[in-house]
């Protein structure tokens, strides 16, 4: 492993946070005090509890699931999309590196990233509503892994792009509606049996569910599940970066 | 002299169909210059792409340093530096920054020094916090040599260094490779300016729709090719070349002033001597004459010509 390489790529992603701070952290931290403000406070107070849990505090894992999801792909995406954009990729490319070794850099930077946002998110909601968290092992698991999985993704996607609209695309039109339809703001049980039973085709679902679980020890669906879910999504989208290793796809002609 | 690249029957064929490649094999001896010339999209960028690890060749390999580009890719890619032929930077990064991150790239430990003398060289120094956006096209191509050589490599691959940069830099980045050669540091340079190659190089290619179609010393390959032309200025102009100088195959100007001679210089006699007696023979006399020698830019453009 040529792990000062890595270290290299690992810290100037982590500086180009640091540059882009606004945007990066301050945006994200702003957004999330406004869901709290409309849907813990304002719609919130109006709502009975879900599961014995306050709805302020039930909307908590969702948000940052939210932005987890939506972070993590959208910082690994960028991260290898840019020097393909600019193309200072041939230096990644002409360097003593594996595919592997570029990849884990990227995809450590974007959901070391994401994590960082995500505990600065819990720090925020812990301003409006009183939080607990009754299994902090499996939170800080379904964090890492979902952060891992999504910057997978998120790498793939910035490898396939040859736009910065193909960039935005699938964070825009499929994981922001699936995030918002995964049961973010509410419990599944809530919706009518048919809207129960399609609910169960969204994969975030599980994500939300088996995170929601580890704060409040409620879920939609068995925590088991949850996590096989979550381990499938790590799975798929490392075979998928396996695959562009092996073929070069899109990275060498 | 030491053979530091290596490559046999190199082919490659792009997706497109495009054969940019055909079997190209060539030797690059440590510590010399080589000029790989061509026109656009002759092959020059995706030979040393290929060699880089950029691009993946179709057949063939390549060995730098006595490492396989392929199976040892590491140890040979450590020994390469590369400058491409666009400006492509961070351009929000800083010039310090963007240097230690490419050394870093090469598993090279930090070495302030290193990259404080790296920069000084190239007259960056004084630049070192700012960013890369605020440079101008001359200090952007000397950045990123810099970057090419912040790892200290064995082997610069050079591509077109010079395009689109006025006279007075391509002279510097001339003094630069000079300087760069004198360490010890192998150049390949890319390049379709004649004079680059002919003012640099220690040894030419010529590569023409992919093929190599030719490899000798500078000197040697102007001495080989190169076609010299005696043109004597005569006192009294003619109005045509006299039948009995036909042999000679002499091209008379306009004005019927001057009678201009070509010879080549591989053969075993000029014929100029022949010339001048078949010249007094006729009664011809002539005021002045003098020689020159055909450029590296007209051999160039006659193997091209010739070539595949």
């Amino acid at each position: 492993m040529n792990l000062p390489a890595m270290r290299a790529i690992y810290l100037f992603e982590m500086a180009r946070t640091r540059r882009t701070l606004l945007q990066s952290i301050v945006s994200p931290v702003i957004s999330t005090s406004l869901y709290f403000v409309v849907f813990g406070a304002a719609i919130g107070s109006r709502i009975d509890e879900i599961d014995g849990v306050s709805y302020g505090a039930f909307i908590v894992p969702g948000l940052i699931m939210l932005s987890i999801l939506t972070q993590s792909i959208a910082n690994a995406s960028f991260g290898i999309f840019f020097p393909r954009f600019t193309g200072t990729i041939y230096e990644l490319l002409s360097a003593p590196l594996s595919y592997l070794e570029i990849a884990a850099s990227y995809v450590g930077a974007a959901a070391t990233k994401s994590i960082f946002l995500g505990l600065i998110i819990l720090a925020t909601a812990a301003l409006f509503v009183p939080l607990r968290i009754e299994h902090p092992f499996w939170m800080l698991l379904f964090l890492l892994l979902t952060a891992l999985s999504f910057s997978l993704l998120g790498f793939i996607i910035g490898i396939w792009a040859d736009n910065f609209e193909k960039l935005q695309l699938v964070p825009m039109l499929i994981i922001t509606p699936l995030t918002f339809l995964g049961g973010s703001f509410y419990s599944i049980g809530m919706l009518p049996p048919i809207w129960q039973t399609i609910s169960l085709f969204n994969p975030v679902v599980y994500l939300v569910s088996g995170f929601r679980w580890s704060f409040h020890g409620v879920a939609d669906v068995s925590v088991a599940v949850s996590l096989a879910m979550t381990l499938a999504f790590l799975a798929i989208f490392l075979a998928i970066v396996a695959w562009i290793f092996r073929t070069g796809y899109r990275l060498k002609s | 002299m030491q053979t530091i690249i290596s490559v046999s029957g190199l082919a490659k064929t792009y997706a497109t169909g495009f054969q940019a490649l055909k079997s190209v094999s060539l030797d690059i001896r440590r510590g010399e210059i080589f000029a790989l010339l061509g026109p656009n999209g002759a092959g020059k960028t995706t030979l040393i792409s290929i060699i880089c690890g950029i691009v993946k060749a179709s057949a063939g390999s390549v060995r730098v340093g006595g490492h396989d580009i392929v199976a040892d890719y590491r140890a040979a890619r450590s020994l390469i530096g590369l400058v491409p032929q666009e400006l492509t930077t961070d351009a929000f990064e800083s010039v310090w920054a963007t240097v230690s991150f490419s050394r870093g790239l090469f598993g090279k430990r930090a070495n302030p020094q290193y990259l404080e003398k790296v920069l000084r060289d190239l007259s960056l120094w004084d630049r070192r916090d700012s960013r890369i956006l605020t440079l101008s096209g001359g200090m952007k191509r000397r950045l990123l040599i810099a970057k090419a050589l912040s790892h200290e490599p064995q082997v610069l691959f050079l591509d077109e260094p010079t395009a689109g940069v006025d006279v007075s830099l391509r002279r510097d980045m001339w003094q630069l490779v000079r300087a760069l050669q004198a360490t010890g540091v192998t150049i390949i340079l890319t390049t379709h300016y004649i004079d680059e190659a002919e003012e640099m190089a220690d040894r030419i290619g010529v590569i023409s729709k992919g093929e190599l179609i030719v490899v000798e010393e500078k000197a040697e390959l102007m001495r080989q090719l190169g076609r010299k032309q005696l043109t004597l200025h005569l006192q009294q102009p003619l109005p045509e070349v006299p039948p009995a100088l036909a042999a000679h195959r002499l091209d008379l100007s306009r004005d019927g002033s001057e009678l201009t001679y070509t010879y080549d210089t591989r053969g075993e006699g000029s014929g100029i001597l022949a010339l001048l007696e078949d010249l007094s023979a006729a009664g011809i006399a002539f005021r002045d004459l003098q020689t020159t020698q055909s450029s590296l830019e007209e051999i160039f453009v006659s193997l091209v010509k010739d070539g595949p």
